[in-house]
């Protein structure tokens, strides 16, 4: 019989941490599927984060480190500087990448380091029990925005791809979400892109992944993904921001 | 040993960090050390090895943090401000057991300060600095040649208990023209060590590392495993010199720059025919308080000299148990104490006696 459906070799079969009905096991699947696909799991050193997917490291089988809050691209800049052999990734939440570890993803992507980044957007920070992120949407009540985000008191939700797309650096810049099947192959194929820019050397590359927080949303699974559809990916349009042209 | 070559402290200490083996530096700009860092940036690309300059403290002590994950010998070097925003980096370095060295060129503090020689972070290295029970190795050379010597040896005790390894200089030292003579190359190892994580390839495991542990009782174990790491190093890896201490009646004690004043303090004394020797701690953590245990038996009183208000001062109390009472002496904000007035000071706490 042919196999049509597995369990990816890279996935482990430890039961994951995560609240039901979060997109972060959709995330790990195709993470882990192309380190299966692309041949790099055993080459590969994953840079987790401080956030939801902070024990990420025991439900994707790889080396991996676990950085400080935000820090994530330097310490796969200093990995992969040192160790260019190795393919190096983080995995990021919006609160780490986009709010305190902002500083460091510019620079990373602004020297073009080797690095791919799977930068996780769910609208606030989950772990800690759901405060208002850089990328919560403009009047989304949080527990730190009891009265709706407001643009004067809280600024604007941050665009992390359309502003590293605007730099030299990356080779590779998109944003997918993981609402829908069909969005969910979509990622795929932008993730397989931003792994190819490193084999090829071509550069920083980084894939937002829109998705959702049903625990901290106070919605069912599938109320959360309609708030993606109808309210989330208007303010964050998915597709590709910057692509060179030897990903292909 | 090669022939003695006459080098700027600055720029001495980053080629004896390439001789050790050391294959990567990542910093950021800050003075007074940038020509340690300007000469890191012209040599290793001449050696085929890593400069990086980071985009803040923060960002470089994290890249350092990955390049030691992977094994590899690796140094940043800073000033007191930009040491203080590496703290965070260096706390999880020190629960993930992994080497590395820095360099912290001390400047006047606290805040902004001034950019004068000082030694007011000595605290902050021996005692923690990040958050939660840890220790770096902390060495305090008093020369150029010194220096140079010890930065061998810190690539050795880094690698040997994968810890962080601290050098605490200071400006002065910096700006030193001195006659240097470095040890033999270090042939640095092509393979990563069994524990770094560079990619699981043949091992049978994967390698993980983190300092992160979300139960009490394992994380209370690593931490067990922490303190024992240091106290094999406090028993192994105490280092200081004593300075005509054999016949001394008084104990000067300092360390860094000061110390190499109070050498020139001891021998105005004798002259003088004051009896007094001193006590340098090579190490400041691990602190050699034995010494003070053996020498207390013997002096009347102990001198401490410090460009700080008095951070070491502690520790040698700590060592000499009230059993003599220590003085003190020291300058602030970037001020260095000049021999004559160290000698005044001391001369006026022994009054008369001889």
């Amino acid at each position: 019989m042919k196999t049509l459906y597995k369990i990816p070799e890279a996935f482990t079969d430890r039961p994951t941490t995560y609240c039901p009905g979060c997109p972060h096991g959709i995330a790990h699947r195709l993470v882990s599927e192309l380190l299966d696909e692309m041949d790099l799991t055993k080459k590969t050193v994953i840079v987790w984060p401080v956030g939801c997917s902070v024990f990420g490291y025991y439900f994707i089988g790889t080396d991996a480190v676990e950085a400080a809050h935000g820090r994530a691209c330097a310490m796969a800049t200093g990995i992969k500087r040192s160790h260019p052999e190795s393919f190096v990734m983080t995995y990021q939440g919006d609160g780490d990448l986009a709010s305190i570890g902002i500083a460091e993803t510019v620079h990373a992507a602004a020297r073009g380091e080797r690095i791919s980044v799977i930068y996780v957007n769910n609208g606030n920070y989950g772990m800690t029990g759901g405060q208002m992120a850089p990328t919560t949407l403009l009047g989304q009540v949080t527990t730190t925005s009891p009265y709706g985000r407001e643009a004067l008191a809280n600024g604007f939700p941050l665009k992390v791809p359309e502003m590293l797309a605007a730099i030299d650096g990356p080779a590779y810049i998109a944003r997918a979400a993981l609402d829908s099947p069909k969005h969910i192959i979509q990622a795929k194929k932008f993730i397989k892109r931003a792994f190819t820019a490193q084999r090829k050397e071509l550069g920083f590359s980084l894939v937002e992944l829109i998705s959702s927080c049903p625990t901290n949303w106070k919605m069912t699974p599938e109320e959360a993904l309609k708030r993606i559809k109808n309210q989330v990916l208007p303010v964050f349009p998915i597709g590709e921001l910057k692509v060179d042209e030897e990903v292909e | 040993m090669s022939e003695k070559i006459l080098m700027k402290g600055a720029e001495a200490l980053a080629e004896s960090a390439i001789r050790a083996g050391c294959m990567a530096f990542f910093g950021y700009p800050i003075t007074p050390q940038n020509e340690t860092p300007e000469y890191f940036s012209r040599r290793m690309p001449q050696v085929g090895r890593v400069f990086l300059q980071a985009e803040s403290e923060v960002a470089a002590i994290n890249m350092v943090y990955g390049a030691a994950c992977t094994g590899t010998r690796v140094i940043t070097t800073s000033s007191s401000p930009g040491i203080s925003l590496m703290q965070e980096g260096f706390s999880y370095i020190a629960n993930s057991n992994v080497p590395c060295v820095v360099v912290n060129v001390m400047r006047g503090g606290p805040g902004l300060g001034d950019i004068a020689p000082a030694q007011g972070d000595y605290n902050q290295a021996t005692k923690g600095g990040g958050n939660g029970d840890y220790h770096s190795i902390v060495i305090a050379p008093h020369t150029v040649q010194e220096a140079v010597d010890l930065m061998f040896d810190a690539f050795e005790l880094a690698d040997k208990y994968r810890i962080m390894v601290v050098m605490l200089v200071d400006g002065l030292m910096g700006q030193m023209m001195e006659p240097v003579e470095f040890r033999e190359w270090v042939d640095v190892k092509k393979e990563a060590p069994d524990w770094a994580t560079v990619g699981q390839g043949n091992r049978d495991h994967r390698n993980i590392i983190t300092s992160l542990e979300i139960l009490a009782e394992g994380l209370e174990k690593m931490n067990i495993a922490l303190q024992k790491k240091y106290s094999e190093i406090n028993q192994n890896e105490k280092r200081y010199e004593e300075y005509k201490m054999d016949d001394a009646e008084y104990g000067l004690t300092a360390f860094g720059t000061v110390a190499r004043i109070s050498k020139t303090v001891v021998d105005m004394a004798r002259n003088k025919g004051i009896k007094l020797g001193l006590i340098r701690p090579v190490t400041v953590w691990p602190f050699p308080n034995e010494i003070y245990e053996k020498r207390r038996e013997q002096v009347k009183s102990f001198f401490d000299v410090e460009m700080n208000e008095g951070q070491m001062l502690i520790d040698v109390r700590l060592a000499v148990e009230g059993k003599r009472p220590v003085f003190y002496y020291g300058r602030l904000g970037g001020v260095v104490p000049t021999a004559e007035e160290i000698l005044g000071e001391i001369e006026k706490k022994i009054g008369g006696a001889k």
